[in-house]
C-alpha cells in the first residue's frame, strides 16, 4: 500500500528538534508521499529545521501552558484528523512524550500501536514494523491489519538523520481543544539535571557500572574512568533502582540507547533489559567475575575478573598517560 | 482513599523467554509470578492508603488459565481483594484491548481515587497500557512518576523526563504509572501470606465485562515473521591475572581512542 501522507511527532528540546525527530523525518521521506511534522509547541522556531529534513508542513499546537504532551498533543492531532486531514501513518520517537502521545491517540482513533520498533517497511499491501525481542537476539516483524492511520514508535538511533536540503515547512495552527477531566495534570516546575562531559547518548565512549561494583561509593571509579576517556558514565537498571545513580544514567530498554565507539561494562552481567540499550556499540569491553555472564557473549574483549582489582589498575595506567 | 493497582503476572524472568511457534506470542503456559515492576505500585498504594488513614487497595490482573499466584503475592503484601480477567478468548489481545479490559475491571470495582500501573511490563514491554487506560476511563494521568504524595484530593508527583524531572500536580481521580525504585517494596510476612489465601479474587471473562471483540479478532496487528538477529562475532575472553588492564589499554590504543 502506498503511504501518501505521513506525520512525524516532532519533539523539541532547548528550542530545536531532537536528533530522534530528525531520524524519523529522514525515514518518513524514504517511505514516499508527503511528510508533515506535528509539534506540541510553537512552530515558527522549528519550521526551518523540520523543513530541511523533509517536512513540508508543521502542525503546531503552540505553547501547551503546562499541560502534559500526551493528552494535549493527541487531542490536537485528533482534531486535525477529524477535520479531514487524516494521514496514513504517524510515527513517534520511543521517548516519554512519544509514548504518552501515541498511547492516548490509539484510544481516540481506536487503532493498535506498535512500539519499540527499529525499522518499518512497505511490503505489498501491508505496512510492517520490526522490533527486537529477547535482548535483541530475535527480530519480530508485525504488520498492521486494520485501516489507518497506523501508529508506530521507534527506538532512538534506529535510522540515520540526513538533511534533504528542503525549504522551511509551512506552519499550520493545530490548537489543543478543551481537555475536560483528562487535562487535570499540570506541570508546575521543570528541573534539569546538569551533567558535565558529553551526553550519555551522544558520547563516543561510555563506561557503565552495575551491581558487581558492590556498593554505591564504588561508582566513583566509573565516573573517574569515564572522565579519563573523555566519555560518559552509564549504569545498569539494577543500580539505578537501588538508588546509587539517577535514572538519567540508565542504559537499556527503559533507559538510554547508546551506540558509542567503545562501551565498557564493569560489573554488569548483561540482562536483556541492559543489552538492548548497548548492543549496537561498535566495540564492547566487559569486566565481570562470572565467566558465564551473558555480557561475555557480545564482548569483543572480556575480562573474567574482579572489577575492584581491574578498575583501579586501569585508572592508574590511564592517568599515567594523560 | 481507594486505590486500584494493575498487576501483571509474567513468566519468571530468570528463565529464558520463548515464543510459541504456532501463535508467535510469548509463552505464558508455565507458572507465573508477580512482575517485579508492579511490586512498586502495590507498595506505593499501601503507603498512600495508610497515609490517608482509610480505604483499601484492590488489584486487577489479566492472565491465562485462572492464574492467581502473582496476585496472591500482592495480596500477601497487604492488598484487600482482586479481579482477575482470565479468558482463552483474550489470547492475542493487543495493548489497546488490554487497556479496554482493564478499564472495564476498574469500573466493575466501582472506580477508585487513584489507579496505579508500572511504566511497562517486564515481559512484553509495549509500554502504552497505563496511558491508554487513562484515556479509556476519561481520566487525567501522570506517567513515569518517581515520587508521589497526596494532599486532600490533589496528587503531586515528580515525573521523569529526558533531561531531569518535572513537578506535576493533578486532581484525583487519576491514573499514574510509577518507575521502579520509587519505593522499597515490603516482603510479605508469614501472617500476610496466610491471610492472602482467603482474600477474595473474583474471576471474570471478557464477555462478563462486555468487551468484544478481543484476542486475535480485536487486535489490529499480526506477526509477519520471526527471524534471528545477526549475532556478534565472539571476542577474546581472558581470565584476570592482575595484568589484564594492559589488554584493555592496548585495545583502546588500537582503536586510537587514547
Amino acid at each position: 500500500m502506498a503511504l501518501n501522507n505521513i506525520w512525524v511527532f516532532a519533539q523539541v528540546a532547548n528550542g530545536a528538534p531532537t536528533t530522534g525527530t530528525l531520524e524519523l523525518l529522514t525515514k518518513a521521506r524514504s517511505l514516499g508521499g508527503t511528510v508533515s511534522a506535528f509539534v506540541g509547541s510553537d512552530g515558527a522556531a522549528v519550521a526551518a529545521t523540520l523543513g530541511e529534513y523533509g517536512a513540508t508542513t508543521v502542525y503546531a499546537t503552540g505553547d501547551l501552558g503546562g499541560k502534559l504532551p500526551g493528552v494535549a498533543v493527541s487531542s490536537a492531532m485528533k482534531a486535525v484528523i477529524d477535520g479531514g486531514n487524516a494521514p496514513d501513518l504517524i510515527i513517534f520517537p520511543q521517548s516519554y512524550e512519544g509514548r504518552d502521545v501515541v498511547s492516548r491517540l490509539s484510544v481516540k482513533l481506536d487503532r493498535t500501536v506498535l512500539t519499540n520498533n527499529i525499522d518499518i517497511a512497505i511490503d505489498g499491501d501491508s505496512v510492517n514494523a520490526t522490533t527486537p525481542v529477547f535482548g535483541g537476539n530475535v527480530l519480530v516483524t508485525t504488520g498492521f491489519t486494520g485501516s489507518g492511520p497506523h501508529l508506530a514508535a521507534f527506538r532512538p538511533k534506529s535510522f540515520a538523520a540526513e538533511s534533504a536540503g528542503g525549504a522551511a515547512a509551512a506552519v499550520v495552527a493545530a490548537p489543543v481543544p478543551d481537555l475536560g477531566a483528562t487535562g487535570g495534570a499540570t506541570v508546575t516546575a521543570v528541573h534539569v539535571e546538569e551533567t558535565s562531559g558529553p551526553k550519555l547518548d551522544e558520547a563516543n565512549i561510555v563506561v557503565s557500572g552495575g551491581r558487581g561494583l558492590g556498593e554505591a561509593a564504588n561508582y566513583e571509579m566509573i565516573e573517574q574512568l569515564a572522565k579519563l576517556l573523555k566519555g560518559a558514565p552509564g549504569a545498569s537498571r539494577a543500580i539505578v533502582d537501588a538508588g546509587w545513580v539517577p535514572y538519567s544514567y540508565q542504559v537499556g530498554q527503559t533507559g538510554k540507547v547508546v551506540k558509542p565507539s567503545v562501551y565498557l561494562a564493569a560489573g554488569i552481567s548483561g540482562a536483556t533489559q541492559h543489552m538492548v540499550g548497548m548492543k549496537g556499540s561498535k566495540n564492547i569491553i566487559a569486566i565481570n567475575k562470572d565467566k558465564e555472564a551473558p555480557i561475555f557473549g557480545i564482548a569483543d574483549l572480556g575480562i573474567v575478573g574482579d572489577v575492584h582489582k581491574v578498575l583501579p589498575k586501569l585508572i592508574e595506567a590511564l592517568k599515567g598517560r594523560s | 482513599m481507594n486505590v486500584i493497582v494493575c498487576v501483571k503476572q509474567i513468566p519468571d524472568p530468570a528463565t529464558p523467554g520463548a515464543l510459541d511457534p504456532s501463535t508467535n506470542t510469548l509463552k505464558r503456559d508455565g507458572k507465573l509470578i508477580l512482575d517485579e515492576s508492579d511490586s512498586y505500585g502495590v507498595e506505593m498504594a499501601l503507603q498512600l492508603v495508610d497515609a490517608a488513614g482509610g480505604g483499601e487497595v484492590s488489584l486487577i490482573s489479566m492472565a491465562p488459565n485462572g492464574e492467581v499466584s502473582g496476585m496472591r503475592t500482592a495480596l500477601a503484601m497487604g492488598a484487600a481483594k482482586g479481579v482477575l480477567i482470565s479468558d482463552p478468548a483474550l489470547l492475542g489481545s493487543d495493548a489497546l484491548t488490554t487497556a479496554k479490559v482493564l478499564a472495564a475491571a476498574v469500573q466493575r470495582l466501582g472506580g477508585a481515587d487513584l489507579i496505579i500501573a508500572a511504566t511497562e511490563s517486564s515481559d512484553g514491554y509495549t509500554g502504552t497500557v497505563p496511558e491508554q487506560l487513562a484515556e479509556v476511563l476519561g481520566l487525567a494521568s501522570v506517567t513515569f512518576a518517581k515520587k508521589v504524595t497526596i494532599t486532600g484530593g490533589t496528587l503531586e508527583a515528580h515525573r521523569q523526563t529526558e533531561e531531569g524531572y518535572d513537578e506535576v500536580t493533578c486532581a484525583l481521580p487519576a491514573v499514574i504509572s510509577v518507575t521502579a525504585g520509587v519505593v522499597e517494596p515490603r516482603y510479605p510476612s508469614f501472617k500476610g501470606i496466610m491471610a492472602a489465601k482467603s482474600k477474595p479474587v473474583e474471576q471474570v471473562t471478557a464477555a462478563d465485562l462486555g468487551i468484544t471483540p478481543v484476542g486475535w479478532a480485536g487486535s489490529g496487528q499480526a506477526v509477519v515473521s520471526v527471524t534471528q538477529a545477526e549475532a556478534r562475532a565472539a571476542g577474546e575472553i581472558i581470565e584476570d591475572d592482575g595484568e589484564t588492564f594492559t589488554k584493555i589499554v592496548a585495545f583502546l590504543e588500537n582503536l586510537k581512542v587514547i
